[in-house]
């Protein structure tokens, strides 16, 4: 099992969304989180002091799929989310040790 | 028309009847009764002024500090405004409007509102009169909001108790002789020394904004940077806090301005109108003046902007036309942008909510300004012998010694809260904010 996580752009969940729903993808959690990577941050201006932040919105999303079904979900990721700009995010994979359903208390591909 | 405030119970109607001894008889049978147009008018107005305190002023400084002085902010404004309402009433009206004094004060003769009845009237500008009890609580208000504004370049540092103690003292000896000093009119030689001048300041672009901004960046100066100013971020918490405060400041306003007419008339509503399109024009221009300087329009530069055109048009309400008030929004608006975010920086002081920045600034201009505007040529209300360069004069006059006075007076203020207080907070209530450390309480949770 795999656990996945990516950080994409606010305007690309949506997009995002509905590709993982029409790939089958039932179950993922959504945050919404600030970060920074390469591309740069913003300048805030209050009355001409400037404050940098090189802090910037973005959502974030983890998906816990089965070994066969990753590939998949993360190429629904690249393609989904990319504008080709800098700052549309990153995809992290884990290798899943374990997953349980707490109803029913089915463990590993069936919990999923 | 020399259009002032014009203080004092009846005073204009006594002068009258004294012209007219062959009515005299009949005057004094008939005692003059107010308007209860201009009655209401005038108590509508000086509620308006109370929504300028609290909530707006309050909300409008409150969302420009951190959110862990919000609270504190609020309740220094509010409280501010309460020690006023009473020293008005025990004193302060006395010593502005209380009858014939000098050039500095009145007298003493009505303190604790001796001799006011439901019955006592005060004059207006024309032969119409308002109840004594409505004139002396409008003006009230004003003392009220004043003491507030200096705060705007003392918060987030300063205790609650050192507050309370320097408006006791700032009001006593600063906001009621200006207050004479520009709007007594006790008749020849006994009026107050701006007024005797013939300075024009129709709702306190003087008595109010230059007096506030001044004594805010002297405050500022004596007490001393906020810890951590001006390298760690110290962002507005709530920029929509603040919109709604500019947002009631400007709906109060009206009752400022177009009450100071004291009659539901023309005039009032020539100070409407100005009052509607000086801000206006200031609002944009802030807005202009930020994306010429290369950043974006913001938020916060047009309720900036908003309320550095209605400083400026405070002294030229009612002395000004349509036209006159919108150049003088605008340029207010420009200058006091340029203040706050260049002067400001350069000069490092910490005036954390701009109260000199704009009230004392846009003050100036507008007092300044209304000595251009006031003329005939540029559609405003002076008569034929209006000379533009005298009445300028008069008003740079009136505008030096006012800071003069409100420096002078605020070094004083501060030192005696400094000796009775301490001043300012400890460096880990200010750290933790004062919200929590002086108040026990949180704005959020």
């Amino acid at each position: 099992m795999k656990f996945v996580t990516a950080v994409i752009k606010p305007m690309k969940f949506t997009e995002v969304k509905a590709a993982l729903d029409k790939a089958g993808v039932s179950g993922l959690t959504v945050s919404e989180v600030s970060g920074v990577g390469r591309q740069k941050g913003q300048t805030q201006v209050y009355r001409g002091a400037e404050y940098s932040s090189n802090m910037l919105p973005k959502i974030k999303l983890e998906i816990a799929v089965s070994d066969a079904f990753a590939d998949t979900v993360i190429a629904i990721l690249r393609e989904a989310a990319s504008t080709g700009e800098i700052g549309d995010g990153k995809v992290f994979v884990f290798d899943l040790a374990e997953v349980l359903r707490v109803r029913t208390g089915e463990q590993g591909d069936l919990a999923l | 028309m020399n259009r002032t405030i014009l203080g004092g119970a009846g005073a204009l109607t006594a002068s009258l009847f004294a012209a007219m001894p062959v009515f005299a008889q009949e005057a004094a049978a008939a005692a003059p009764v107010p308007n209860p147009g201009n009655n209401a008018w005038m108590m509508t107005s000086t509620v308006l002024v109370l929504l300028m305190i609290l909530p707006g002023l309050a909300l409008f400084y409150g969302g420009l500090t951190r959110s862990k002085n919000m609270l504190s902010t609020m309740t220094q404004v509010g409280a501010a405004a309460a020690v006023a309402m009473l020293l008005w009433v025990i004193y302060g009206y006395s010593m502005a409007f209380g009858g014939e004094g000098n050039a500095f004060i009145s007298n003493f003769s009505k303190v604790f509102l001796a001799g006011v009845t439901p019955d006592s009237t005060a004059a207006t500008f024309s032969d119409e009169v308002i109840a004594e009890y409505v004139f002396i609580s409008f003006q009230m208000t004003f003392a009220a909001i004043t003491a507030a504004l200096v705060f705007g370049a003392t918060v987030e540092r300063m205790k609650f108790s050192a507050a309370m103690v320097f408006v006791i003292v700032w009001l006593t000896i600063v906001y009621f002789p200006i207050a004479h000093m520009v709007w007594y009119d006790g008749g020849e030689g006994t009026s107050g020394l701006m007024f005797g001048w013939g300075a024009l300041d129709f709702a306190g672009g003087t008595v109010v904004h230059i007096n506030a901004g001044v004594s805010a960046l002297v405050a500022c100066l004596i007490l001393g940077k906020r810890k951590g100013f001006p390298t760690e971020p110290m962002p507005p918490h709530s920029l929509t806090l603040t919109m709604v405060g500019t947002g009631l400041l400007w709906v109060g306003w009206f009752g400022f301005n177009a009450g100071s007419e004291l009659e539901a008339d023309g005039t009032a509503g020539l100070a409407m109108i100005n009052t509607f399109v000086a801000t206006a024009a200031a609002g944009l221009f802030w807005m202009l003046a930020e994306r010429l300087a290369g950043h974006k329009g913001s938020a916060l530069g047009f309720c900036s902007g908003i309320i550095a055109g209605l400083v400026a048009v405070t002294p030229a309400a009612g002395n000004s036309g349509p036209f006159g008030a919108i150049v003088l929004g605008a340029v207010a608006s420009i200058v006091c942008f340029f203040m706050v975010s260049k002067v400001k920086p350069a000069l490092g002081y910490d005036d954390s909510l701009d109260a000199f920045g704009i009230h004392g600034v846009g003050g100036m201009i507008g007092a300044i300004g209304t000595g251009i505007v006031y003329s005939p040529a540029l559609g405003g209300p002076g008569g034929d012998d209006f000379v533009m360069a005298t009445q300028v004069w008069i008003q740079l006059k009136s505008v030096i010694v006012s800071i003069l006075l409100a420096g002078v007076g605020t070094v004083i203020a501060i030192y005696v809260a400094k000796l009775v207080t301490g001043l300012r907070v400890s460096e880990e209530v200010e750290h933790e904010g004062l919200d929590i450390g002086e108040h026990g309480e949180r704005a959020y949770n």
